[in-house]
């Protein structure tokens, strides 16, 4: 399965493909709700690394509007709480992830996105 | 019977019956736990943090299923979809992508705390194809660069794995090293041949954790 948290990590890796790559862009997605145990170290852990609008248009694309357009200075437990689902809550099915530079399509199926390139795509 | 990686690809050789046969035998899963708690303590997490981990050739999810007893929360890539399939019968909680890593790894600069990989890089070792950028070295350099930037600073990623020949470790660490990982090889129980284990401990940075191995 594929959640946000890794969405708001993954950049396109075509060869050659290094300015706006990220965040790749849901297509026709399903998506699956299954419950985490709520951990607020580890949300506020993660918190530096990601990247905060990305998050929000990608939840949008999923049908979730829980989040502020801007970070919150203040991280506490109702934003943190908003975090853990949208990060670690919604489960990507089915669809795709498209790459708003080249355009390369990584289909996410039965839950597993094919990130394999072709020999022309490898750098 | 010659080991697996000299026999097919692996997204060959773990075809459909191969994955569940491999995920069902208990001597594989003892086996294969053994050696991701091995792993893990060679990757010296700090005790207090819930760590966001890259389980890299993560096949059916039995080093998964630790991480998740272990309170990791984790990303796993496999090049078999066989496998793959297994782990999301077995209802694993990381998220699951079919990647070649021999393609190298496209995630952002330091998204994850470390990574663990259990009998995976030394199907690294044997070229897809004839095309050049599928040669050996091309594919572990592509590997090692895109690991590094992935993995945060500092950090440790640590690899079991099967090598047939010392060659085959030089061309490993140096590869590892050109790509900007310090750290070096861990050998357990180096006299027997049975129970002979070779670890590659890769650090970012300092590797982070206090002790060094
Ligand atoms: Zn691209």
């Amino acid at each position: 399965m594929v959640r946000l948290i890794t969405h708001n990590l993954l950049a396109c890796h075509v060869k050659g493909c290094t300015t706006n790559n990220f965040p790749l862009q849901f297509q026709d997605v399903q998506i699956e709700l299954q419950e985490a145990e709520f951990n607020p170290d580890f949300v506020r852990n993660l918190l530096p690394r990601l990247e905060w609008g990305a998050l929000v248009d990608a939840a949008k694309q999923v049908g979730d509007t829980s989040l502020p357009p801007e970070q919150p200075e203040m991280t506490d437990d109702d934003v943190l709480q908003k975090l853990h689902h949208v990060l670690l809550e919604i489960h990507i099915t089915e669809g795709a992830m498209v790459c708003s530079n080249c355009k390369h399509i990584y289909p996410i199926s039965n839950g597993i996105p094919n990130m394999l390139l072709s020999e022309h795509e490898i750098g | 019977m010659s080991r697996p990686e000299l026999q097919a690809p692996p997204e060959i050789y773990y075809g459909d019956s191969e994955a569940v046969k491999y995920t069902k035998n208990t001597r594989n899963q003892q086996i294969q736990a053994d050696l991701t708690y091995r792993a893990l303590e060679l990757l010296n997490m700090p005790p207090d943090q819930s760590a966001f981990l890259l389980d890299i050739g993560c096949g059916s999810g039995l080093s998964g299923e630790i991480l998740d007893e272990e309170g990791y929360v984790w990303a796993g890539v496999d090049i078999a979809p066989s496998m793959l399939e297994v782990a999301l019968e077995r209802e694993v909680e990381g998220d699951l992508f079919l990647q070649d890593i021999g393609q190298g790894l496209g995630f952002r600069p330091g998204s994850f705390d470390g990574a663990i990989s259990i009998s995976v890089l030394q199907w690294l070792l044997n070229a897809e194809t004839s095309h050049h950028t599928s040669a050996p070295p091309h594919r572990l350099h592509r590997f090692f660069t895109t690991l590094h930037s992935a993995l945060r600073n500092p950090s440790r990623a640590v690899f079991q794995f099967y090598p047939t020949s010392d060659d085959q470790i030089q061309l490993i660490t140096s590869t590892a090293q050109k790509a900007g990982f310090g750290g070096g090889i861990v050998v357990d129980y180096p006299n027997s041949k049975k129970a002979r284990k070779v670890y590659l401990c890769l650090f970012v940075g300092g590797g982070g954790g206090q002790q060094q191995v």
